[in-house]
């Protein structure tokens, strides 16, 4: 099984599921174009690499192992994308396939470096959030100020605000983006390694509410998806 | 008048600066739970003890490293205009956030003085705060305040005298960061010395190594040397911290705020939800949260369309049932013109406005506009604006022109035009006159209905064209959400008032003066030149009876008065007889949309220049006579 298959179906998943939920056999089938019998023997040896949970009666979803893979390649693929559409100026209907075809060969540097020079977008051409990486860095000026590759890979699971439960804490780790917006965040007190508690979050991607230095703040969606937090 | 003390109050949004202002100098400073109310500074004078002391309320400012304009306001005063004290107020409440900015206050050594309010509140949620550490702390003294109650306030005049006494001698009592921080100030400060931009230099220091757009700027115009030696520092710094140095700074000066409220406070956590927290769970439900905002929008028009027709037909009877009904050119000038003009403007003003400002102070005291710039920043989002214009949008249903100025909480130039354009659109308390007193009055109040939500709709698509056409991207939403707070019956009242107060005295004689002047020419039929005149667009394309031209115009002054002198012109307090149903539809559609109020348009030239002023009141002109044409064909078909 070659492993540019499985990165094609964890991102099938994540498309269809997310980071909890369920997706059925023939959901995937369907949007990958396979027979469903060869999904499920996709899925068992998924399930042997400790990528998903497969029930043949519930569907998949994702483990973390299998998520984490899952947004890697979520990242390049829309990383690959910004650079297609910005720097080589493809036209946008041919975008997405080239990048589907090129994401599977791309290094971790090369993502790193490719980020740098787009300067840490945060959203693909289509307006879908880019993840954030997975290095070491507190926010982009540090990663973009740093000449040499060698920072250090962060294992811990990194999520934005906007993904936290309703009433669950977490510490900031990382705000991605830079500027104006990211002072005044850090002037109201979501310094990095400052406890923040989600409160609410307003319906159909809406703003959150949060509670940060016992104050409560309202932030817009796209603000909040820049802010990165590790739970506690 | 000589001033012998100017002293500033600055502080957080929503901490009370206005409320301890209002009760120092006994002016009427609008009062309200809501970030970005005041946007303006404003003056008054107090005698303390035979010394006249001014005081400035200033807007609300989170950090001096400014991010929306009115923040810029309060800055560019403290540190340009040097007054002899800076009085912090400070909300005990959420002491940690609120001393990262007197922090910042100390650090450009203006004489201060902290005024810790809202002890009341902090009480009730089991805070106490250690004033003389506190003090001890600051370096700077502390007077625990209840401004509702106006508790310590002259206390405070008091610390602010004697801290300006000892001005000279006063401590530099800073914050120190880390070395490595500061032997980088220092290297600054020395490059620095020589350059004067009016700014004390250790600040000037670290807003330069802090990037400070406003001072770079200012610096670097004569200096452009000294930008490079900063931007080196300030590159050396972030080398260290692995973060830019701005927020390494911020963090830095958290992390002394959160040190100092570790020794100061106390903390007893009660178990229960207050009733806040539980009003909070229901107004900012995702299902219920919006069920309760529509409700309350549709109950107060329902309220007041109904109690404010009610009101007029008494106020009318009244004055109706000692009409002398002499004729002749004397007592028609003096009945119809001076004493129908009074009365329909008593009624109009004590049955709609007074009530409506009486509900809006309600709105504003509690706290429950955040809510609903939080329920609506994803719809707003559909016109490029995001949650925050949604303030001065509802106060523009009191009055376009404070919406106007209310727009400067947008943090971009395209966000603040978007908004202030819009705010124009909005049926104010005066076009809620006409709407509701001649359409919900005589034709019904689902009409009356259905020409606010034409009026939404027009928002909507002018919002959405705007937003397309416009370049730029908006910003998101960075709000604090105050808690509710109980409104003070008396600040809600003497609010009322204070708004009510310049209608009365500007808006009254000039209405009933208009009435008399038309009804001097209407008798002598002078009306009907001037009517004629403006009979091609009123007449013709909008199917309104030739009288109404006049109206157009002198309702650019004032839009209520367009109903008052409507009865004159007409010659009849009975409306229905001159007017059919679908002409007071069409009538009160143009008033709603055509041109916002001479004062409104003063507002807008400041606010945006005359060009963008001009472009704004154009539009609307050309829109209100389309549409107008297009509801009377339509209206025709159907009625
Ligand atoms: N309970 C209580 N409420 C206060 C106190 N000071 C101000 N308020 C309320 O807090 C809100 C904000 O006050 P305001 O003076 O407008 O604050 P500003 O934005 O700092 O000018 C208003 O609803 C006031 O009624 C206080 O000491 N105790």
């Amino acid at each position: 099984m070659p492993q540019e298959h499985i990165e094609e179906y964890l991102e099938a998943i994540y498309d269809i599921a997310g980071r909890e939920g369920t997706a059925k056999t023939t959901e995937i089938a369907e949007r990958l174009k396979n027979a469903p019998a060869s999904v499920t023997e996709v899925f068992q040896r998924m399930k042997q690499k400790g990528l998903v949970r497969y029930e043949s009666h519930k569907g998949v979803s994702l483990t973390g192992k299998g998520y984490k893979a899952a947004i890697k390649m979520k990242r390049k693929h829309r990383l690959l994308e910004v650079f297609l559409d910005k720097m080589l100026h493809l036209p946008s209907d041919k975008v997405h396939e080239q990048a589907c075809k090129m994401e599977h060969t791309l290094t971790d540097e090369t993502e790193t470096a490719l980020c740098k020079t787009l300067k840490g977008p945060t959203e693909c051409p289509h307006g879908s959030p880019i993840p954030p990486c997975n290095l070491e860095v507190k926010n982009c000026q540090e990663c973009f100020s740093e000449q040499n590759l060698t920072l250090e890979k962060r294992d811990k699971d990194i999520i934005a605000i906007t993904a936290l439960k309703h009433g669950e804490k977490a510490k900031i780790v990382f705000v991605r983006g830079g500027g104006g917006v990211m002072q005044r965040l850090c002037d109201l007190g979501l310094t990095n390694g400052t406890t923040i508690s989600l409160l609410r979050e307003a319906p159909m991607n809406g703003p959150v509410e949060i509670c940060v230095r016992g104050c409560k703040l309202v932030i817009g969606r796209g603000i909040a998806e820049k802010i990165f937090v590790q739970k506690t | 008048m000589k001033v012998d003390l100017v002293v500033a109050l600055a502080g957080n949004a929503n901490v009370g600066k206005s409320s301890i202002f209002n009760q120092l100098t006994g002016l009427g400073q609008i009062i309200g739970n809501w970030p970005g109310k005041t946007v303006e500074k404003a003056e008054g004078v107090l005698l303390h003890h035979g010394k006249h002391i001014k005081i400035i309320d200033l807007p609300g400012i989170y950090s001096l490293s400014t991010y929306s304009q009115e923040e810029i306001v309060s800055r560019e005063y403290i540190a340009l205009e040097h007054p002899d004290v800076v009085v912090n107020v400070v909300d005990a409440t959420s002491l940690e956030r609120n001393l990262f900015f007197t922090l910042q206050l100390l650090e450009m050594g203006t004489p201060l003085v902290i005024a810790l309010n809202l002890v009341d509140v902090a009480k009730k949620k089991g805070i106490t705060i250690n004033e003389i550490k506190l003090q001890r702390l600051l370096n700077a003294p502390v007077v625990p305040t209840i401004a509702t109650k106006g508790i310590g306030v002259h206390e405070i005049v008091d610390a602010a005298i004697e801290q300006a006494a000892k001005r000279s001698s006063a401590s530099k009592s800073t914050i120190r960061y880390g070395p490595e921080i500061e032997t980088r100030i220092e290297k600054l400060e020395r490059v620095l010395t020589g350059v004067n931009i009016g700014y004390p230099l250790r600040w000037t220091a670290i807003k330069l190594l802090e990037g400070d757009s406003d001072i770079v700027n200012k610096v670097g115009e004569k200096h452009p040397d000294v930008i490079v030696a900063a931007n080196i520092l300030a590159g050396e710094i972030s080398e260290i911290h692995k973060e830019p140095c701005s927020t390494v700074i911020s963090s830095e000066r958290y992390a002394v705020a959160a040190r100092i409220v570790k020794e100061v406070q106390t903390f007893k956590e009660s178990e229960k939800p207050s009733m806040g927290e539980l009003f909070d769970e229901l107004s900012m439900h995702s299902v219920w949260g919006y069920v309760l905002m529509f409700t309350t929008m549709l109950s107060i028009l329902m309220f007041m369309s109904f109690f404010g027709g009610w009101l007029s037909e008494i106020v009318r009877n009244l004055f109706e049932s000692v009409n002398p009904h002499m004729t002749g050119f004397l007592p028609d000038l003096l009945w119809n013109g001076g004493v129908v003009g009074f009365y329909a403007t008593l009624s109009v003003a004590l049955g709609f406005i007074l009530p409506f400002y009486l509900i809006l102070g309600v709105l504003e005291d509690s706290g429950y506009l955040p809510k609903i710039a939080y329920l609506m920043d994803r719809p707003c989002h559909t016109i490029g604006l995001h949650g925050k214009a949604c303030i001065p949008l509802l106060l523009a249903f009191g009055c376009n022109v404070p919406a106007c100025v209310g727009c400067r909480i947008m943090e971009t130039k395209r966000d603040r035009f978007i908004a202030i354009f819009l705010s124009t659109l909005v049926p104010c308390s005066a076009r809620t006159v006409v709407i509701l007193g001649l359409v919900g009055a005589y034709v019904g109040v689902q009409w009356a209905l259905l020409l606010y939500i034409i009026d939404f709709i027009l928002i909507f698509l002018i919002g959405r064209i705007l937003n397309r056409f416009l370049p730029g991207k908006s910003v998101g939403i960075i709000m604090e959400m105050p808690p509710y707070r109980l409104p003070s019956g008396k600040v809600v009242v003497k609010q009322a008032w204070n708004r009510f107060k310049p209608f009365l005295m500007t808006a009254l004689p000039l209405i009933i003066l208009g009435s008399i002047i038309i009804e001097a020419m209407r008798i002598t039929e002078i009306l009907y030149l001037v009517s004629n005149a403006l009979s091609p667009i009123t007449v013709v394309w909008l199917g309104l009876p030739a009288f109404t031209g006049f109206l157009f115009i002198f309702g650019i002054l004032r839009k209520e008065a367009a109903l008052v002198l409507l009865m004159t012109a007409a010659g009849t307090v009975d409306i229905r007889s001159a007017m059919s149903p679908v002409q007071m539809i069409v009538f009160a559609l143009v008033i709603m949309i055509y041109v916002p109020c001479v004062a409104t348009i003063a507002a807008l030239v400041r606010e945006t220049g005359w060009k963008k002023a001009g472009l704004i009141t154009l539009t609307e002109v050309g829109l209100a006579i389309f549409i107008g044409g297009i509801a009377f064909r339509l209206l025709n078909v159907f009625m």
